[in-house]
């Protein structure tokens, strides 16, 4: 199971990276893994403002509707427009082209809140 | 929870397990997606047995199937089967099963899995209405395998010695499969050409090894719960516990064909002849999303604002890349081509009645 070094993990399985001021959020390969395949996403609009740990977003496979969660507190500069055709983005490649929404930062210290990979491992293996 | 005797085949293939009723059963292999096409275009390889078997034999046997069942059994030769609702005295869906005519006062029913036990204290229950009836359980015994797709006839011929290519649908043959004595039904839960093997539950993990490699070069893949529930929706076959249940009629549900209102007395039968005369208030319709959105059991529909039914089964159609549903709509309502909305996450999204089955 793929766990990034660079990125920061929440117990909902999302992930965030940082690139100075601004945030790439996605779900984990053990997300999509569990989901299965990804038929279905439903992403906030841009300038939203969203609290940490607040849904933004519906991620539908087959089986199974999943609700996603922000991983902190920001506000939505880009969402992946791609995935509105090609929602099997996220199955194939979580990390990167199934990447889901793009954040500016409200409050980084609430990274510190969050799991580094080698947290999120022993978590996933701990579930 | 209990497991089928092809659970360790399950894990070996990969699996994802999970828990249906008191089953843990497989859901899928490599992918909804990926098994569902092979089912449509190749072949798929599904594990069945935990489904309930009821033997039913004795003088008696075809008077309790007749008082059991909606349609009639009674004009059945030995090798036919027959699908039907089997419903309580007010009508209600008790559970919707198969009749095999096994011999002359002997018939197999086929029940789902979730309704052995209600569905066996009913039948219990019918059988003290006759003298020379017995009834027995003998889903403990046999294993069921089906091989469904275009391809499973090839597939399954090269395991056996007796021709079936002349098999017709809703018929079987007791033969044996490499050797092994089993029931093979040209039945299925995939709207495509495909066979149901039964056999004795030790048996079972040899001739689904022998079929997995039979079918290996003709794109047969392992197929599982999530494959079989798309399948049968793009069909439009009822899902016993989604789309009926004990608060349904036959009328309703679109299975009108399956009530046999000419034969003598049967459970249901007064109350389903109120309804057919007095009119059904609402009829199970497939629908088509216009918009973004998949409709799941339980959605409201609406038209104009107004709540005019719900959704009993909804998925992403792989076969038409769309999404589909089953629903109980108002009389009123239910023409084809008519546009409604399905309350989607408090959002109203459009969608239209379509004819069944979707493909």
């Amino acid at each position: 199971m793929s766990t990034p070094n660079d990125l920061y993990y929440t117990e909902n399985h999302e992930w965030i990276s940082l690139d100075g001021e601004e945030g790439v959020v996605g779900i984990t390969e053990h997300a999509q893994e569990e989901l299965g395949d990804i038929v279905y996403v439903e992403l906030p609009t841009i300038d939203e403002g969203l609290d940490q740990f607040e849904e933004f977003g519906v991620i539908e496979s087959v089986k199974a509707v999943s609700d996603v969660f922000t991983p902190v507190s920001c506000v939505v500069t880009e969402i992946n427009e791609s995935l509105m055709d090609q929602p099997e983005l996220i199955n194939e490649d979580p990390y990167g082209d199934g990447w889901l929404i793009k954040v500016e930062l409200k409050d980084k210290s609430e990274l510190d809140e969050l799991m580094d990979s080698t947290e999120y491992k022993s978590f996933l293996e701990g579930e | 929870m209990k497991k089928t005797s092809l659970y360790d085949e399950h894990l070996n293939l990969g699996a994802k397990i999970i828990n249906f009723g008191k089953w843990q059963m497989p859901v899928q292999y490599s992918g909804i997606i990926e098994e569902h096409k092979a089912v449509r275009n190749a072949a798929g390889l599904f594990d069945a047995s935990h489904m309930g078997e009821v033997l039913i034999s004795g003088q008696d046997a075809l008077n309790l199937v007749q008082r059991l069942i909606t349609n009639d059994a009674s004009q059945m030769k030995v090798g036919k089967v027959i699908y039907s609702p089997m419903c309580y005295e007010d009508g209600g869906i008790v559970d919707d099963l198969l009749v095999y005519k096994l011999e002359d006062g002997q018939y197999m029913m086929v029940i789902n899995a979730s309704n052995t036990t209600k569905d066996l204290r009913w039948i219990n229950k019918n059988a003290e209405l006759f003298e020379n009836v017995d009834v027995v359980d003998k889903s403990g015994y046999y294993a069921l395998i089906a091989l469904q797709g275009p391809l499973s006839l090839q597939i399954i011929s090269s395991i056996m010695d007796k021709d079936i290519s002349d098999l017709k649908y809703y018929s079987f043959v007791n033969t044996k499969v490499n050797g092994i004595d089993a029931i093979v039904s040209r039945t299925g839960y995939t709207g495509e050409l495909g066979f149901e093997i039964y056999l004795q539950k030790g048996k079972a993990a040899s001739i689904w090894r022998m079929l997995l490699e039979a079918g290996n070069e003709k794109g047969l893949k392992p197929a599982g719960l999530g494959a079989r529930d798309t399948l049968r929706l793009e069909k439009a076959m009822c899902l016993y516990g989604n789309d009926i249940d004990e608060t349904t009629n036959p009328l309703e549900a679109d299975l009108a064909w399956t009530v046999e209102f000419s034969k003598e007395d049967f459970n249901g039968k007064k109350e389903l002849k109120k309804v057919k005369e007095a009119g059904i208030d609402r009829k199970l319709v497939g629908f088509v999303m216009s918009e973004r959105g998949i409709p799941r059991h339980g959605y409201e529909i609406k038209v104009e604002g107004e709540v005019v039914g719900e959704v009993t089964s909804g998925s992403y159609s792989p076969s038409l890349d769309s999404n589909i549903g089953l629903a109980y709509i108002d009389k009123g309502y239910t023409s084809i081509g008519r546009e409604i909305d399905i309350s989607i996450r408090k959002r109203d999204v459009n969608a239209k009645i379509v004819e069944k089955p979707f493909i």
